[in-house]
């Protein structure tokens, strides 16, 4: 018999299965370099906004001092209880007494550049200690935008300048600013805060947990345990599941039509946007809650049936019991997509001007994600820390209410 | 065309099925089943798989209704009562004819919760006290309660198989019921177990109505006074326990209990 | 009387109701035979406590709705009205001015007019507010006797609580056929409208879109109402640009993940995946502005090109991508994870490279799902409004060139909706007839995808 070599012995197969190799090598590389590439998209979104943000949380002070005891201001510490003390104070002249010693500590030039709110950080400090008019105190207050863009190295030469030399002087400083997350919008980027945005979220997203829940969660019992197969009830689902990839944009044009025209006072109202993005999670929530239904095996059932409970005594008593876990994280998943949700909300008019946190679920409100909107206009860069630092506010929120969801998942996750 | 042993004792019959037939859509699963269920015996059900023994079985407390295709014909009585009457509740009736399953179901609560359950939902005990009395008084009758008496708090699925499956025996006793219905309740456990829920039926022999559903013919010849014989949907005989073993009169029964098909 | 202290009031009463029908029960059992009822006492409870409060709820709910108008049209009624501008912006500041000053939410008013209104208001307030009470407390209390004197020792409680239990359930599934209907409804209603003032024919074909909201509605000029532009701008930025983005490195990395990574690796880059499906649109269009766009404008400069905007399709379209990728991912891997072992287990056993494999024998198998995951996210693309809103333009552009600006349809609804237009202007209607589009076209896409995943699901069983 002659020497056969096999085919896959030949050096012209070891050539190719080299290449071959070489080939997956390359495809698999590619495969990795692909999850890099989007995880390092990932981190390079969040580190600009963590480094942009936490310029945020600062803000441009100028310590200016004051020494009471030459300002001639009266305060009766009775009176600093009552709520018309920032009145009084006001009608008393504080405001020129900080600019007097604005001038006189730090120059014609810097007291300008005081904040034209200052005085009011200055009253507070009052109204919460009235011993201070006693003696000589150093505030920090904020300085005005001009200023402050000189400090970061913007805006015009003189006011760059001026900062610099305040600076020198240790009388300029960027400090930590408590006060962002507790102030409402504002003209001025030093001014601003997000915590009228952020109890407008509050509210809205009282209403829409108050409208989606318990809709979302009686109708999955009712197309998992109740609904004949019939094509109504097809039709139901198919409703359902559409609504779902609906984009969020049409929820706002469905608000836009029916709901202001129902009540159109209430137009940017948290009941209205909560209304508007009920509509959105229901379907969410409502998914969740089959399929965690779903799971809860049929052995239970038939034993609560064959004791002789009904129905609705089966999936009450039983099912749903077992369930809960399963719907409670499709629900804050579906909250968290809400509390994120801009576009259904600008329909509906959230986008609006609003200096006050609103006052309950029918006053004008605006929240957080269309804040970060209606400041990313905003060209002063002042404006762009405070809102990358709005926005690692807002993610922090959904971080949290994730990890919940993941946890619970987690943590109630049975196999049967 | 059912054969029934002609030296049957009269007696009076609990539940009453008459010329039963339950399809499924189309298909008949159920051919013209008649039989008396009497008290003071236990009557078993065997014979092939699939030859409609626990569908028959799951007729008797209208289990069947769970399944949209299922229709049956003919009729069932409970004392008399037609029990597919429109004015018949069928929730009471299932805590009259209770039934226990082939694998152990008890409920995702504390076996204190197991049991109290029927009695809460259909109002039997007024107070806490009634309610632990009923609670004992069932442990006790299944014979678990020696063995669970101080830890009745613990999760009811936390026992043994067998354990369990003398737990879901309690639950149904818990309700009062007239007769208990049982399908194939030891497949699932092993022959200690087995041999506990024999000496158990054993006691409530009397008390109940029993009907087990067994592929066993050595347990249906330990448990049973009567027999009844199934093959392809239909009731072939119907004897005492002993008659159908040792002299059974039609060939397709004797040809199941000497092993020439399963 | 606000409605929330309406329905709290109904609660309270519900409980009155509760309590009388339970003790009602106890006595029945008491005195019957054998201290046994068909229903627990408690379904007795519950049976009255439901009569009172829906029915007293469902009048509330509408009341509320009603009633506003009604205080309008009495308002309106009176000769301080008569004054009013006939229409517009200014009649309805005035006429919320007074409205603000006679509920107590304002103070002191800036109109003139609006001052002699307050009175007017006042007085209709608080006549359809005590209407609306009176009505309310006897529905309540009808309801509540009606189903009081139905109670009977042999009453069936329980399967008429367990059939009002069933009516409830039923009701909240039809919400979502009624917001589906809502959705098309209205969209349809303005559509149609929009329809009747410009042509179908120039808004679906025509290539020159600049609505001015200004313009005299009577006689609108179709010719600036074409749409092609705006579908054109969608698909370019959603479908094209932010595809060729998605569905490379979606892919890959399904594909990695299923097939290459160990299940460490896949345990933390799994959520990492997702996370990017969690952020919200609006961080991704500020990132996008903040440093996609201008990183896209110092491109074209240094590609030569002059005048380059800042607010291109490709700074918009690849923020979109990145966006996508999770949804493509996630679609892939479940498709791949789908094709049976055997399959993969006979190429390997042959001698074929793992790529191999996955690029012959498990892709085309795993194709059905893996596309209709893209239909999905190009869905999901198309309807995206925040990242084109905040990264690309209004301009209506018909350009085959990325770096320049261009504009979609949402961008387009969000801009005729926002502006000083009254509501019966074909510029605001036409915002409707995008919708309508946007809202056919996603669900096309989404029915044609699930049908893809159904068949194919099928051809594995």
């Amino acid at each position: 018999m002659s020497e056969r070599i096999a085919p896959t012995r030949t050096p012209e197969f070891e050539a190719r299965l080299k290449k071959r190799y070489a080939s997956e090598r390359r495809f698999r590389a590619l495969g990795l370099g692909a999850i890099v590439f989007s995880v390092a998209v990932l981190v390079f979104l969040l580190g600009t906004m963590t480094f942009n943000g936490i310029g945020g949380f600062q803000r441009v002070e100028m310590e200016v001092p004051i020494d009471f005891t030459e300002a001639g201001i009266a305060a009766d510490p009775a009176a600093m209880e009552q709520p018309g003390a920032l009145a009084s104070l006001e009608a008393q002249g504080l405001r020129d007494v900080v600019q007097y010693f604005a001038e006189e500590e730090l120059g014609e030039a810097a007291a300008e550049e005081l904040g034209a709110q200052a005085w009011r950080d200055v009253a507070t400090e009052i109204i919460a200690d009235p011993a201070v008019l006693q003696r000589s105190e150093s505030f920090w207050l904020p300085a005005s935008a001009n200023l402050a863009s000189g400090y970061e190295g913007e805006g015009s030469p003189e006011m760059q300048a001026l900062a610099a030399g305040l600076y020198e002087e240790g009388r300029l400083a960027k400090n930590f600013d408590p006060g962002f997350l507790a102030r409402s919008d504002a003209t001025n980027p030093q001014q601003v805060g997000i915590w009228g945005a952020l109890k407008g979220s509050l509210l809205t997203m009282v209403v829409t947990l108050l409208l989606a829940f318990p809709i979302g969660v009686l109708a999955a019992l009712y197309l998992e345990e109740y609904a004949p197969k019939n094509r109504w009830t097809d039709l139901i689902e198919l409703s359902i599941n559409n609504l779902a990839a609906v984009p969020s944009i049409i929820f706002g044009l469905l608000g836009l039509a029916v709901f202001l025209t129902l009540f159109p006072n209430l137009r940017s109202a948290p009941l209205i946007g909560g209304m508007t993005l009920a509509l959105m999670t229901m379907p969410v929530i409502v998914i969740a809650g089959r399929n965690a239904i779903k799971a809860v095996p049929p052995s239970i059932r038939d034993g609560a049936l064959a004791i002789g409970a009904s129905p609705v005594q089966v999936v009450f008593h039983h099912v749903l019991p077992l369930a809960l876990p399963g719907i409670l994280t499709g629900t804050i998943i579906g909250m968290a997509r809400a509390l994120g949700e801009t576009a259904p909300l600008l329909m509906i008019g959230m986008r609006a001007f609003v200096a006050t946190p609103p006052d309950g679920f029918t006053s004008p409100a605006t929240v957080l994600p269309m804040q970060i909107f209606l400041w990313s206009d905003e060209i002063d860069r002042g404006f762009v820390e405070r809102t990358s630092a709005a926005i690692i506010v807002l993610l922090l929120f959904l971080l949290v209410m994730n990890g919940l969801a993941i946890y619970l998942r987690n943590k109630f996750e049975k196999t049967w | 065309m059912t054969v029934v042993h002609d030296n049957l004792e009269k007696t009076e019959a609990k539940m009453r099925a008459e010329a039963v037939s339950v399809f499924y859509g189309d298909k008949k699963a159920i051919d013209e089943v008649s039989i008396d269920i009497p008290t003071e015996y236990v009557t078993a059900f065997i014979g092939p798989s699939g030859c409609g023994k626990s569908t028959f079985l799951r007729t008797l407390n209208r289990m069947n209704d769970t399944i949209p295709t299922a229709r049956v014909e003919g009729s069932i009585q409970l004392d008399g009562e037609d029990i597919y009457a429109s004015g018949m509740d069928v929730v009471q009736l299932r805590a009259r004819v209770g039934m226990v399953f082939q694998k152990p179901n008890p409920f995702p609560k504390s076996i204190y919760d197991n049991i109290a359950y029927g009695p809460k939902i259909h109002g039997l005990a007024e107070g806490k006290d009634e309610l632990d009395a009923i609670v004992e008084k069932s442990l006790r009758r299944a014979g678990l309660w020696e063995e669970v008496k101080e830890r009745l708090q613990d999760s009811g699925t936390a026992l043994s198989g067998g354990q369990q499956q003398r737990l879901c025996i309690a639950r149904a006793i818990a309700v009062d019921p007239e007769v208990i219905l049982m399908d194939e309740p030891c497949s699932a456990l092993d022959p200690i177990a087995t041999a506990k829920i024999e000496e158990l039926i054993a006691e409530l022999n009397g008390r109940y109505a029993i009907v087990i559903v067994t592929h066993s013919m050595q347990q249906a010849a330990r448990v049973s006074q009567r027999t009844a014989f199934f093959h392809l949907g239909k009731m072939v005989e119907y004897g005492r326990t002993s008659d159908i073993f040792t002299n059974p009169h039609e060939q397709r029964t004797q040809d199941y209990i000497t092993g020439r098909y399963g | 009387m606000s409605p929330a202290i309406l329905l709290f009031l109904a609660l309270g009463l519900g409980l009155a109701g509760w309590l009388a029908a339970r003790a009602r029960a106890w006595a029945f059992r008491r005195d019957s035979a054998e201290r046994r009822l068909p229903s627990l006492p408690v379904y007795h409870a519950w049976y009255v406590a439901l009569w009172i409060i829906l029915p007293m709820v469902a009048f509330i709910a509408l009341w509320s709705a009603i009633a506003p108008g009604l205080v309008t049209q009495q308002v309106l009624a009176s000769p301080a009205a008569a004054e009013l501008p006939a229409f517009g912006f200014q009649r309805q500041t005035i006429l919320n001015e007074a409205r603000a000053v006679a509920t107590g939410a304002a103070s002191a008013v800036f109109n003139p007019q609006a001052a002699a209104l307050v009175e007017p208001y006042r007085e209709a307030l608080f006549y359809y507010n005590t209407i609306g009470i009176i009505v309310s407390l006897l529905v309540a209390f009808l309801a509540g006797t009606f189903a009081f004197l139905r109670l009977r020792p042999d009453f069936a409680a329980r399967s008429k609580v367990e059939r009002i239990v069933m009516a409830i359930l039923l009701g909240a599934s039809l919400v979502a056929i009624l917001t589906t209907i809502g959705i098309l409804a209205s969209l349809v209603f303005e559509t149609v409208r929009f329809f009747g003032m410009v042509s179908p024919l120039d808004f679906l074909f025509g290539t020159h879109w600049g609505p001015d909201p200004m313009a005299n509605p009577d006689n609108p000029d179709g010719t600036r109402y074409g749409a092609v532009p705006l579908f054109w701008g969608t698909l370019f930025i959603g479908a094209i640009i932010a595809m060729i983005v998605a569905i490379p490195l979606g892919l890959m990395s399904a594909i990695y993940l299923t097939q290459y990574a160990d299940p460490a690796l896949r345990r933390w880059i799994k959520p990492a995946l997702e996370i990017l499906a969690g952020v919200p649109t609006v961080v991704y269009g500020y990132f996008a502005a903040l440093t996609i766009a201008p990183a896209s404008r110092d491109l074209a400069i240094g590609m030569g090109v002059s005048n380059p905007s800042s607010e291109s399709a490709l700074a918009a379209g690849l923020v979109m991508g990145v966006m996508i990728i999770p949804f493509v991912s996630s679609m892939a891997d479940d498709s791949i994870a789908a094709v049976p072992g055997a399959m993969r287990d006979g190429s390997l056993a042959m001698g074929a490279t793992r790529s191999e494999t996955i690029k012959r024998v498990m892709i085309p198998a795993a194709l059905p799902g893996i596309v209709a995951g893209i239909m999905l996210a190009i869905s999901r693309a198309i309807g995206e409004t925040m990242i084109v809103v905040m990264a690309a333009s209004t301009a209506a552009n018909l350009s085959a060139n990325p770096l320049e600006s261009m504009t979609t349809v949402t961008v387009q609804i969000v801009a005729m909706l926002t502006g000083e237009g009254s509501f019966d202007h074909p510029a605001t209607l036409s915002a409707f007839a995008l919708g309508f589009v946007l809202f056919m076209v996603t669900l096309g896409l989404n029915f044609v995808a699930l049908r893809v995943v159904k068949r194919y699901r099928e051809a594995y069983e």
